[in-house]
C-alpha cells in the first residue's frame, strides 16, 4: 500500500529507527526500510474510502517484498478453477470438443461462484477485506479471462477483466512480508489466503466446492453437451490418470503455494466413488438453477439402446441381444426423452445413470433369457453344444457355458492386473504438501528419502516389466472375430433359447424370479440390501462382471436391476398379493 | 504451539472412513509378503517401490510405523535378490537407519549381523561401534537393552578374534620371541570382550553364544569361580526363561571341574524334568545307577524308561542296553514295585510303539545288536511269549546266539510276567 496511506504514524521503527511506514493488507504498519511489522493497526476512517483504495491497490498492484516462500496470494476457489481449467484440457484431449471447456464448464463455474457468493456479486465472501489479485495462469485463455456480464450484476469483479491493468498488477504484485515479530498471527496454516476459513465454512443452502465436486462439474458439462462419455467412464479415465485430480494440484503455478488447510481441501487422496459424484452432480445441477438439460433422443449415445448395444459388445454378448434390450427398454419406458433428460428443477426422480441402466437392463435380459438359476443357463448350454457339434457350417447358437469360462478367465485376468495396478499406485506428489514452514523441510526431506530410495530399488526391478501408460479407451474388453484364441460372440445366434410361436419368438424360459420382492412403502424405492448369498452363482457373477466393468458397488447394480424389474412387471406387482407365485419367485 | 496442533486436524472427505491410500497401501503390503513368501523377489521389489509412500502417510501412526516394515521387508528382499549386494544392502541400512531417530539401533545391529553373515568382521564391528555412540533416548529401557545387545555382539566378535589369537599362542612355544607379545594382546582382547558381554549377560534372556564364550574366557584364565558364578546365575536366576542348555554348560563345566557327584546329579535332575529326551539323561543315568541312595536309583530306571518314550529314541542302542541291564539288575535285586511302577503306564502303548512284530523284523534286519536288547527287554517286561521276543529267539546268529539263549534264561526266570512272582 502507499507510503501516503502512513503518513499519520509518526513512530520511530524499534529495529531500524526509521520512520517510514507502510501499510500491510491487514491494516497494520510496517517499516518500508526493514519490513518489521507492527501490531498497531490503522484505524478505519471512512468506510466510503476503501472501495477507491480497493481500485487504487488493483492498479498499482501490492508494493510488498518479494518473499519467495510465501508466494503469491490466492484463493481456493481460484485453486480449483485451475483445476477445472486442467480437467477440461484433458478432455478436450481425449477427443471433447473445445466447446466444453471455453462455453459449457466455464458457464457453469462461473454460476457457481456467482451463487455461492464468492464473485460476480456485490458481496463477496472475503473475511480479511484484502481483495485478490489475478493469476494470470489461469486465464491464459481469453475465453476464461473475459466477463461479459453474463448473469451478475458487477461491482468488484475480483477477476480482473480489462487486459492492461490485469497485466500490470500482475508484474508489479509482489506477496505479503513475513516477519517475526508477527509470525503468530501470519501463520495463517494454509498457502491460501482463506483456506483455513474455507474448511469451516458451513453456509445452509450454499454448495461448498470440494474435488470431487470438480468431477460433478465436468460430467454436468459432459451431460449438457450430451458426449459420448457415461459417468463411469469418467471416473476410470481419472483412476488411470488420464483426467487430473489425484495431485492436481502440482500444476498449479509455481508461486501458488500449497500448505497446511489446503492439504484437506485439494490433497484429496481416495478415487472418486460413483455414487458420491452422481449425488453431487444431483445437487450441484439443483443449486446451480440449471434448467432442462438438452434432451436425450433415441440417436444419442446415451440412450439405453445404443449403451446397450454398446455394453452387450464388450462382454462378448450375441449382437441379436441388442432387440431384446431394445424391447425391454421400449415396455418399461425408459426410452422416453422425459425419462431420460436430467431435469434438475423438476422435482422428481433422477435418472443420470445411463450406464448403470443400461446394464441393468442386459442383466434382465439374460435372466429372461436363461433364468440363472445355476440350472437352467447350463442344460440350455448343454442344448446348444450338441447343436453346434451337429451343424458345424451354420451359426452357432449361443452357448452360456462356452461364453462363461471365457468370459471369466479374461475377467478374472483383468481383475487381478487392476488389482495389482492399484497397489502400486502412488499417491505423493512430486511437490510434497506440508503443515507450515516450520514442516517444510522435514517434508521435502522425507520426499527426497523416498525418491533415493526408490531410485536404489528401480535398478532391482526389471525395466521392461514397467509398460508405458496406456492410452485411455472407452472399451476394457475387445472382441474380434479373427482371434482364433479366444471365441467371439458378436455373432451368435438366440436361437437355442429363443422358439417361434406364430410371428412372435418368445424365450424358451418362461420362468423369471425378482432380484427382490420387496420395496420400501416410501417414497424413496429403497430396495433391500444384495446378501451375495442369497443368490445364484451365475447371477453373482454377471453382477460382478458388470460391477468391475463400471467400477460400482456390486449392490448398487443389483437394486437398479430391481428397479427395471419393478418397471418391467408393474402389472404383477400390484396384484402380488392376489396372485398366486406362478410365474415369479422361485427365489427371492 | 496450539495453532499448530489444530493444523493437524485434517476433515474427512466425502464421509468415506478409509481413505483409498490406506486400502491400496495394506495392499500393496499384502502383495509384498506374498511375493516374499513366494520368493518372488522382483516382483516383491516392485511393490517395494511403491510401499516406499508410507512414509509420507499423512496418518502419523502409521508414518511412524513405516520405517521398520520399510527396513524389515526390504531387507529380505536386498538379501535374497540377485541383483542386489552388498554394496546396495549397506546404501539401504545407512538410509533407514537415519529416518527418524526410533530405529537407529535396532537396524544398526540388524546391519551388523547381515554384515556378519557375509563375513565382513571388520565392518560389523565398526558399524557395532559406531552404534554404541548413539546418544538419543538415553533413558528409555529399549535403548538400554540394544546398547547392551550391540555391545555383546561387539564383545562376540572380539571373543572371535581372541578365540584365533589364543590358537596362535598354542602353536608358539612359550620361549618364543613372539610369546609375550601375543599373549599380552590375547589378554587385551578378552579384557574387552567380558566387559563387552557381562553387561547383557546379566539382563534376563536366553544368551547362549555369550554365555559360552565368556566362561571359555574365564575358564582358560583359571577363574572358575568367576565361570561357575556365571553359569549358577544363567541357569537358576528365576527371572530368566527356562533354558535346558543353561544346565547343560553348567553341568559340563562341573564335570570338567570333577565336581562331586551329587552337585551333578542336582543338575542334572533339573534338564531331566525339562527334557527327559536329552542324550545327557543317559550320562544322568549312570550317575544315578552309582548313588548309594536308594531314590537315586529308582530316579535311574525313571529317566530310561522317560528316555525312550521319545520316538527320536528308539533306536539308541546305548538307551536299550542300558535299560536292559538295569531292569535285570533292578528284578534281582527284588525291586520289583519298581518296574511295576514304570511299566504300569505304559503298558498299553509300549508293545505297538516298541514291541510289534514289525519292529523285530525292521530291527533284525538293521541293527542285531539293538534287536537283541529290545528283545531282552521285551522278554522281562512281556514274557517269553511276545511277538517281538520269539522273533529273536528264532533268529539264527553266529556271535549273538549264545547270548540270546542266556536270554531265554533270564527272562524264564524274572520276567514280570512270570507266574511265580
Amino acid at each position: 500500500m502507499d507510503l501516503e496511506e502512513a503518513e499519520e504514524f509518526k513512530e520511530r521503527c524499534s529495529q531500524c529507527a526509521a520512520v517510514s511506514w507502510g501499510l500491510t493488507d491487514e491494516g497494520k504498519y510496517y517499516c518500508t526500510s526493514c519490513h518489521n511489522v507492527t501490531e498497531r493497526s490503522q484505524e478505519v476512517i471512512n468506510t466510503d474510502l476503501i472501495p477507491n483504495t480497493l481500485i487504487k491497490a488493483l492498479n498499482r498492484g501490492l508494493k510488498k517484498k518479494n518473499n519467495s516462500e510465501k508466494g503469491w496470494d490466492w484463493y481456493v476457489c481460484e485453486g480449483f478453477q485451475n483445476i477445472l481449467c486442467q480437467q477440461a484440457e484433458a478432455l478436450k484431449n481425449l477427443g471433447i470438443g473445445p466447446e466444453l471447456k471455453n462455453d459449457v464448464l466455464h458457464n457453469f463455474w462461473k454460476r457457481y461462484l456467482q451463487k455461492s457468493k464468492q464473485a460476480y456479486c456485490k458481496n463477496p465472501v472475503y473475511t480479511t477485506g484484502r481483495k485478490p489479485t489475478v493469476l494470470k495462469d489461469n486465464l491464459s485463455h481469453s475465453d476464461w479471462a473475459s466477463e461479459p456480464e453474463l448473469l451478475s450484476d458487477v461491482s468488484c469483479p475480483p477477476f480482473l477483466e480489462s487486459g492492461v491493468e490485469s497485466q500490470s498488477d500482475i508484474h508489479t504484485r509482489k506477496p505479503f512480508p513475513i516477519s517475526k515479530a508477527s509470525q503468530s498471527e501470519t501463520t495463517v496454516c494454509s498457502g491460501s489466503l482463506d483456506g483455513v476459513e474455507y474448511s469451516q465454512r458451513k453456509e445452509k443452502g450454499i454448495v461448498k466446492m470440494t474435488m470431487p465436486q470438480t468431477l460433478a462439474f465436468c460430467y454436468l458439462s459432459l451431460l449438457w453437451q450430451r458426449e459420448a462419455i457415461t459417468l463411469s467412464d469418467l471416473l476410470r479415465f481419472v483412476e488411470e490418470d488420464h483426467i487430473p485430480y489425484i495431485n492436481a494440484f502440482q500444476h498449479f503455478p509455481e508461486q501458488m503455494k500449497l500448505y497446511g488447510r489446503d492439504r484437506g481441501i485439494f490433497g484429496i487422496e481416495s478415487w472418486p466413488d460413483y455414487e458420491d459424484i452422481y449425488k453431487k452432480t444431483i445437487e450441484v445441477g439443483t443449486f446451480l438453477d440449471l434448467p432442462r438439460f438438452p434432451d436425450i433422443t433415441e440417436d444419442c449415445y446415451l440412450h439405453p439402446n445404443i449403451l446397450c448395444m454398446k455394453y452387450l459388445m464388450e462382454v462378448n454378448l450375441p449382437d441379436e441381444m441388442h432387440n431384446l434390450t431394445c424391447h425391454v427398454v421400449k415396455m418399461t419406458g425408459m426410452g422416453e426423452v422425459d425419462f431420460l433428460t436430467f431435469d434438475p428443477i423438476a422435482k422428481m426422480a433422477k435418472t443420470v445413470k445411463y450406464d448403470v441402466q443400461a446394464v441393468a437392463i442386459i442383466v434382465v435380459v439374460l435372466k429372461l433369457l436363461f433364468l440363472l438359476d445355476d440350472n437352467l443357463e447350463w442344460s440350455l448350454s448343454n442344448l446348444a453344444e450338441k447343436h453346434n457339434e451337429k451343424n458345424k457350417k451354420d451359426k452357432p447358437w449361443f452357448d452360456f457355458r462356452k461364453w462363461y469360462q471365457i468370459m471369466k478367465k479374461a475377467f478374472d485376468e483383468k481383475k487381478q492386473k487392476w488389482e495389482e495396478a492399484r497397489a502400486k499406485y502412488l499417491w505423493k506428489s512430486e511437490k510434497p504438501l506440508y503443515y507450515s514452514f516450520v514442516d517444510k523441510p522435514v517434508a521435502y526431506k522425507k520426499r527426497e528419502m523416498v525418491v533415493n530410495l526408490q531410485k536404489q530399488f528401480s535398478t532391482l526391478v526389471d525395466s521392461t516389466a514397467t509398460a508405458g501408460k496406456k492410452s485411455p479407451s472407452s472399451f476394457q474388453f475387445n472382441w474380434t472375430e479373427e482371434d482364433t484364441d479366444r471365441t467371439c460372440f458378436h455373432g451368435h445366434s438366440l436361437q437355442g433359447v429363443l422358439k417361434e410361436k406364430g410371428q412372435s419368438l418368445l424365450t424358451k424360459n418362461s420362468l423369471y424370479w425378482l432380484s427382490t420382492q420387496k420395496f420400501c412403502r416410501c417414497y424413496c424405492t429403497h430396495v433391500t440390501t444384495y446378501e451375495e448369498s442369497n443368490y445364484s452363482l451365475s447371477y453373482q457373477f454377471i453382477l460382478n462382471l458388470f460391477s468391475f466393468l463400471l467400477r460400482i458397488k456390486t449392490s448398487l447394480l443389483h437394486e437398479e436391476v430391481s428397479l427395471v424389474e419393478k418397471k418391467l412387471f408393474e402389472k404383477k406387482y400390484s396384484v402380488t398379493k392376489k396372485k398366486s407365485r406362478s410365474k415369479k419367485a422361485r427365489r427371492h | 504451539m496450539i495453532l499448530q496442533r489444530w493444523c493437524y486436524f485434517i476433515p474427512a472427505i466425502g464421509g468415506k472412513r478409509k481413505k483409498d491410500f490406506a486400502q491400496t497401501t495394506s495392499a500393496c503390503l499384502s502383495f509384498i509378503q506374498e511375493a516374499l513368501l513366494k520368493h518372488q523377489w522382483q516382483q516383491a521389489a516392485e511393490y517395494m517401490y511403491s510401499y516406499f509412500q508410507t512414509l509420507e502417510d499423512s496418518d502419523s501412526y502409521k508414518r511412524q510405523a513405516a520405517p521398520e516394515i520399510i527396513w524389515k521387508l526390504g531387507s529380505e528382499i536386498l538379501f535374497y535378490h540377485p541383483k542386489s549386494n552388498m554394496e546396495t544392502f549397506n546404501t539401504f541400512a545407512d538410509r533407514m537407519k537415519n529416518i527418524g531417530v526410533m530405529n537407529y539401533l535396532k537396524i544398526s545391529l540388524q546391519h551388523a549381523l547381515y554384515l556378519l553373515h557375509h563375513g565382513m568382521l571388520k565392518d560389523a564391528k565398526r558399524n557395532l561401534s559406531e552404534a554404541e555412540t548413539w546418544r538419543h533416548g538415553e533413558n528409555t529401557s529399549s535403548r538400554g537393552i540394544l546398547i547392551n545387545l550391540i555391545q555383546a555382539y561387539k564383545g562376540l566378535l572380539q571373543y572371535y578374534t581372541w578365540s584365533k589369537k589364543k590358537m596362535e599362542l598354542s602353536k608358539l612355544d612359550k620361549d618364543d620371541y613372539a610369546y609375550n607379545a601375543v599373549a599380552q594382546d590375547v589378554f587385551n582382547h578378552s579384557w574387552k570382550t567380558s566387559a563387552n558381554i557381562s553387561a547383557l549377560i546379566k539382563i534376563p534372556g536366553v544368551w547362549d553364544p555369550f554365555v559360552k564364550s565368556y566362561v571359555e574366557m574365564l575358564e582358560f584364565y583359571g577363574d572358575r569361580d568367576g565361570a561357575q558364578e556365571v553359569l549358577t546365575n544363567y541357569a537358576y536366576d528365576e527371572k530368566f526363561p527356562s533354558n535346558p542348555n543353561a544346565h547343560i554348560y553348567l553341568y559340563n563345566f562341573l564335570k570338567r571341574q570333577k565336581a562331586p557327584r551329587s552337585k551333578m546329579i542336582s543338575v542334572l535332575k533339573i534338564l531331566y524334568q525339562i527334557v527327559p529326551s536329552h542324550k545327557l539323561m543317559l550320562e544322568f543315568h549312570t550317575l544315578l545307577r552309582k548313588s548309594e541312595k536308594e531314590e537315586h536309583r529308582k530316579l535311574g530306571l525313571e529317566v530310561l524308561f522317560g528316555v525312550l518314550d521319545f520316538a527320536g529314541c528308539t533306536k539308541n542302542i546305548t538307551a536299550w542296553k542300558y535299560l536292559a541291564k538295569y531292569l535285570k539288575k533292578t528284578l534281582m535285586g527284588n525291586h520289583l514295585v519298581w518296574v511295576q511302577d514304570e511299566w504300569n503306564s505304559r503298558k498299553n502303548w509300549w508293545p505297538s510303539f516298541h514291541f510289534s512284530y514289525f519292529w523285530a523284523k525292521s530291527d533284525w534286519k538293521e541293527d542285531t545288536a539293538l534287536a537283541c536288547e529290545k528283545a531282552f527287554v521285551a522278554g522281562l517286561l512281556l514274557g517269553k511269549g511276545c511277538r517281538y521276543f520269539r522273533y529273536i529267539l528264532k533268529q539264527d546268529h553266529q556271535i549273538l546266539g549264545k547270548k540270546i539263549k542266556r536270554m531265554k534264561r533270564s527272562v524264564k526266570k524274572y520276567s514280570i510276567v512270570n507266574p511265580r512272582l
